[in-house]
């Protein structure tokens, strides 16, 4: 078999198998709708604001609500330490 | 056409076997590659498909929530700020709301005390996130002694579990009457942690966070679309968790593609010549090299893309979990929801394949153009 076969041939295969993906993404995205009604029922029931990704610091669990330099005034020259901080960043009010 | 295509096959034979060749050297080179989309495809499916979860999820979240603040710092609010907020103009309620943290050192853990808006857990029972429930390792019925400011003990009864699915939002909560809440934490009555608003028109609220400024100057308002903002500031293009995942896989991408760029190894430039000694046109050696440059960014675009898929949506993204739990001990265990579009990919596409092409041709050309003679013998 010629070596172009091989390779057109397993591209396109590769490429059929991310068409899947797409297919597969819509697909679970509508099947999961239920869930995330659910789950935005519970933020409207119980009052949330925020996602539970990062609960190493309450700055970082709230990021939302967090005050706007508590990364750095747990105690007196205290300087940003938690992992978390450097993943989610200032809120989005910062500077406003 | 029959010609046309059987000449690109030829030439797509060719550039194979020239591949082929140098197999050890192509390998590493087809590995470092889709490494590199690998890592920027799963940080772009991650984030996207965080986002889209935090906006759906989110859009139920308070109108409005007012703050006091205290020498800079969130203090505890005096629930009669809610009467004096409720006279606002397009406030249709404020109520007040009791949450904050509650430190268990045994497990080296914050979890977050709340008290439900609507529908609180009966007096001396308590209703855990998912997370909660395993690291505290309880079940319906049992009991669950928490600490309280003063130093006593309260034992609560485990009354229900949260749902799994509602992890995502919802894992770390303790759920529990206002009376257990105020004896555990010590918050007295006539103040709670913050005020929530019901703005129900959203053209309303940048003129109610106003007049609450002016009303109440020591507090600050986070309205929903904040919250929303913050969300797609966090998962965007220019957040930091982008900026930390992404840093190293661009760096790896950017020296990879300037050593393509800056010329072409000497056995290459001998080929070349050789080539175009036996009558190959200078247009013949660019297609082969276009080929031949195209068959390592299809298979490292295709195969990168696929992994990267799997290790998100299958693997829930277990290569950047560590990344993402930091220190939390809490952590919640949730499936992302696939989000991605043919729109991603194509971008996807155009950042990893196209600077690898012209990488390619740019040094090909310029050998290609200079007399063969000359080629092998530099």
């Amino acid at each position: 078999m010629r070596k172009s076969s091989i390779f057109l041939g397993s591209a396109a295969i590769m490429a059929a198998l991310l068409c899947l993906c797409l297919l597969h993404a819509a697909r679970a995205a509508d099947a999961a709708r239920p869930a995330v009604a659910r789950r935005a029922a519970t933020v409207k029931a119980l009052g949330l604001t925020d996602l539970c990704l990062f609960t190493d610091a309450s700055y970082t669990r709230h990021l939302a609500l967090a005050d706007l330099h508590s990364p750095l005034q747990e105690h007196p020259l205290c300087l940003e330490h938690f992992p978390a901080g450097s993943l989610a960043g200032p809120p989005a009010t910062l500077g406003r | 056409m029959g010609a046309w295509t059987e000449r690109q096959r030829s030439i797509l034979d060719f550039a194979l076997s020239s591949l082929l060749r140098r197999s050890g050297k192509n390998a590493a080179l087809l590995a470092v590659y889709t490494g590199v989309v690998f890592l920027l495809a799963s940080a772009m499916f991650l984030l996207s498909a965080l986002r889209r979860e935090a906006t759906l999820v989110l859009a139920d979240a308070p109108d409005v929530v007012v703050q006091r603040l205290v020498a800079g710092r969130m203090d505890l609010v005096p629930v009669a700020y809610a009467e004096r907020l409720r006279g606002i103009r397009g406030v249709r309620s404020a109520r007040p709301r009791l949450w904050g943290y509650h430190y268990d050192p045994a497990r080296k853990a914050p979890f977050t005390l709340m008290v439900p808006l609507d529908g609180a857990p009966q007096e001396g029972t308590v209703v855990l996130g998912g997370a909660a429930a395993r690291l505290k390792r309880t079940a319906v019925g049992r009991q669950l002694p928490l600490r309280a400011h003063d130093g006593s003990t309260r034992t609560l009864e485990v009354a229900w579990i949260l749902a799994a699915e509602s992890e995502l939002v919802a894992a770390d909560l303790l759920l529990l009457s206002e009376a257990d809440f105020r004896a555990i934490t010590g918050i007295p009555a006539g103040s709670a942690t913050d005020l929530v608003l019901a703005v129900p028109n959203e053209r309303e609220r940048g003129t109610v966070a106003a007049k609450i400024a002016q009303e109440l100057p020591d507090t600050r308002s986070v309205q929903r679309e904040d919250v929303l903002r913050t969300y797609d500031a966090v998962f965007g293009w220019r957040g930091g968790m982008v900026t930390v995942l992404l840093a190293g896989a661009l760096f790896a991408f950017v020296i990879f593609a300037w050593d393509r760029a800056s010329g072409l190894p000497a056995e290459e430039r001998r080929e070349i010549g050789i080539l175009k000694a036996v009558g190959w046109e200078t247009s013949d050696v660019i297609l082969l090299k276009v080929w031949e440059g195209a068959a390592v960014s299809l298979t490292a675009f295709l195969a990168g893309t696929l992994l990267a898929y799997a290790h998100v949506f299958f693997f829930a993204g277990t290569l950047f979990a560590r990344v993402m739990k930091g220190w939390s001990v809490l952590y919640p265990d949730f499936r992302l929801v696939p989000a991605i579009d043919p729109y991603q990919v194509t971008t996807l596409l155009v950042l990893t394949v196209l600077p690898y092409a012209a990488a390619t041709v740019l040094p090909t050309w310029r050998a290609a153009t200079v007399d063969p003679d000359a080629i092998m013998r530099s």
